[in-house]
């Protein structure tokens, strides 16, 4: 037996050397491996692109979803390549980036865009509610408590609303579509900034916490009349009723790919950092709750073969990328933000 | 003879003393690995508990013993008190052995005493596959099934009978402490079956066959001689079953509600230690919310030995009654 084991695990040794050799003789053509991690909801877009662009650029990127405090962190403490947000860093974020990489900084790319949604379950409701910003700050804090509330009614004519208590669900864990949320929130309502403010995760004023979009749904499907908040993607993948928000310009809006790009194409000047919130955007057609998400790249690589590879992948994400973006329901960037974005790409070293 | 005295000198000759002699016998290498596996054990928990008091420094230095009796929660504001997350934890663990303490040494004393051996190893072969399935499996089977459930008939009928107890007042809204404790209680049964059958089973058939000779029944004999003889190891089930009660962490945040505040209603929905570390900890900025994030794991460590520790003691204190 042992002969037996002995003769296998030398002919298995002759085959990885016999492996070795032939690959040592091919023309190499180096493959470079990238990782990164962060948010949670660009992950299948990253993950498409990631293998898409494996057999274009030869570079094998894996990533981790693992949400985007985790990301800033991960990247800022160097275990990933790079990392991935759907909130802009803070000041203090990236000052701390600098401080732990000799001053170098760290650049922010948008890649797609995103939106959270009002859905909701009221029995005897089926057509498409309309929602104030007033609206949506009373009932998440608690000051508009039943579905037939005025400042719900006004805004929809004809629809015969009942007279029950609305059950407020919100996101439990952190997440980049409670910071879209609730930014929006702060921009629209005094009250909220004051008391809740903006955050990954916040201090409730009022409502059930749920688990990730899928908890969020479940609760809201068997709860009735309740109200909670979802990203469009999931929303338009799992058919949930969701309502239309009074953008800054009055108008109402329903969520899509091309309501949410015009809320980016509406955005006056762009900073130069790409740090910036596009919630309450004005203009015709503009989503109000939405929002970029970013790549976090270092501007210093000590790597350059890693460092040319993120570079052309960059490139090619936010050019021919885009194109594969719609399929999987993400809007694509605006033209303006990738022209601005190419030259940023030149300032990675 | 020059041959049996060479074998007298080596009867006669004393035992080797030297290291090599000495581990030939095996005993001191026994004795080396199993401390190290000993003591390595309480290097992990004393590296835990150090590691976790370092990273909660600077909760420790702001907020002090009130971050254990304050009630907000606002990373916002940056003020943080443990309050409502230690209540939740004990809430729905104390909800969870409520219901599954009975229902599982019942459940072991069939198993072990009444049922023909073969239905009794195949029924504990079942629950042994329980405590198998995934914790996100439960959670996924108490939100879409547990709940609906509660909601239709466990509700009503505490309402109807229990409704002028503040434990069962207020608005259902499905998930809540009382799902919670439920889907526990679910979760934390084959422990207790499974561990309490076997200590049942280790009761000498001698005592049960001297009870029975004087004349006790069958249940007489499982009551007064075999449970009592089992008693120790039963608790020891119980604090199995606590011990993942008490960390369960997936099932829990999908059916409690997620809310951090106290209310004295098992209907109204609640908040986890182990939930709202899962739920927060990956997108928390700012070192004053990580290290309190972080001392929350501190907290259920130490809330665990604090249980342990008066579970332990209540157990002497009966058994001394008893003797």
């Amino acid at each position: 037996m042992r002969l037996l084991g002995l003769t296998r695990f030398s002919r298995g040794n002759f085959a990885a050397a016999a492996v070795t050799v032939m690959a040592a003789a091919l023309p190499m053509t180096a493959q470079v491996n990238l990782t990164g991690a962060g948010a949670t909801f660009p992950a299948p877009i990253y993950q498409k692109w990631f293998s898409d662009y494996q057999s274009i650029g030869h570079v094998q990127i894996n990533y981790q979803a693992i949400g985007s405090g985790g990301g800033i962190k991960s990247v800022t403490e160097g275990t990933v390549d790079f990392g991935a947000s759907d909130a802009a860093l803070t000041d203090a974020q990236i000052q701390n980036f600098k401080d732990k990489h000799n001053g170098h900084t760290i650049l922010l790319f948008p890649t797609v865009l995103g939106a959270a949604v009002p859905t909701y379950n009221i029995p005897g409701v089926t057509q498409q509610l309309n929602f104030t910003p007033q609206a949506l700050a009373g009932i998440y804090l608690g000051t508009i408590t039943k579905w037939n509330d005025k400042e719900i009614a006004s805004a929809n004519p004809g629809v015969k609303l009942p007279s029950t208590d609305i059950v407020v669900i919100h996101r439990s864990e952190g997440s980049g579509t409670t910071y879209c949320w609730t930014d929006y929130l702060s921009k629209v309502s005094p009250e909220w900034k004051s008391k809740v403010g903006k955050n990954a995760s916040v201090d409730w004023p009022t409502g059930l916490g749920a688990k990730g979009n899928d908890g969020v749904a479940g609760l809201l499907k068997q709860q009735a009349g309740s109200i909670g908040y979802v990203e469009l993607i999931y929303a338009v993948q799992n058919h949930l009723p969701f309502g239309k928000v009074k953008n800054a310009s009055g108008e109402f809006v329903k969520a899509d790919l091309a309501s949410v790009t015009a809320a980016a194409g509406a955005l006056k000047e762009m900073p130069a950092d790409f740090r910036v919130s596009i919630t309450n955007e004005t203009g015709k057609g503009v989503y109000p709750i939405s929002t970029f998400t970013w790549l976090l790249v270092p501007s210093q690589w000590s790597d350059q073969g890693k460092k040319n590879a993120m570079v052309s992948f960059l490139k090619w994400a936010i050019t021919t990328g885009q194109n594969s973006v719609e399929a999987l329901d993400y809007a694509k960037l605006p033209a303006s933000v990738v022209a601005k974005e190419q030259k940023q790409i030149a300032d990675i070293q | 003879m020059a041959s049996s005295s060479y074998i007298t000198d080596i009867l006669r000759r004393p035992p080797e003393r030297t290291f090599l002699g000495r581990l030939k016998a095996g005993d001191e290498i026994s004795y080396l690995t199993t401390l190290a596996c000993a003591a390595s054990i309480l290097l992990i928990v004393g590296l835990i508990v150090a590691e976790l008091w370092t990273k909660s420094q600077p909760t420790v230095q702001t907020f002090g013993w009130k971050f254990l009796s304050t009630s907000t929660w606002n990373p916002n504001s940056d003020q943080y008190g443990a309050l409502p997350f230690i209540y939740g934890t004990c809430v729905t663990s104390a909800v969870a052995l409520i219901i599954s303490i009975p229902l599982g040494v019942g459940a072991a004393i069939f198993l072990a005493e009444m049922a023909p051996p073969r239905l009794s190893n195949m029924l504990t072969f079942l629950i042994e596959l329980l405590a198998a399935v995934p914790s996100v499996i439960y959670g996924l089977l108490g939100i879409f099934i547990l709940v609906p459930l509660i909601r239709e008939y466990l509700v009503p009928a505490l309402r109807n009978t229990f409704g002028y107890l503040p434990i069962f007042e207020g608005p259902f809204y499905g998930v809540s402490m009382l799902s919670a404790g439920l889907v526990l209680a679910v979760m934390v049964v084959p422990f207790i079956v499974s561990v309490s059958r076997e200590v049942l089973l280790a009761v000498p058939t001698d005592q049960r066959e001297a009870a029975l000779a004087l004349g006790a029944t069958k249940w007489e004999t499982t009551w007064d001689i075999v449970l009592p003889n089992a008693s120790t190891g039963i608790l020891g089930s119980v604090f199995l079953a606590l011990a993942r009660a008490l960390g369960e962490t997936m099932a829990v945040t999908m059916v409690i509600g997620n809310t951090p505040k106290i209310a004295a209603s098992l209907f109204a929905p609640g908040y986890s230690i182990a939930a709202v570390i899962a739920n927060e900890f990956a997108e928390a900025n700012g070192k004053l919310y990580i290290s309190s994030l972080i001392f929350l794991g501190l907290v259920l460590f130490g809330l665990t030995i604090v249980i342990n520790a008066v579970a332990r003691i209540l157990i002497l204190m009966t058994t001394r009654k008893a003797a």
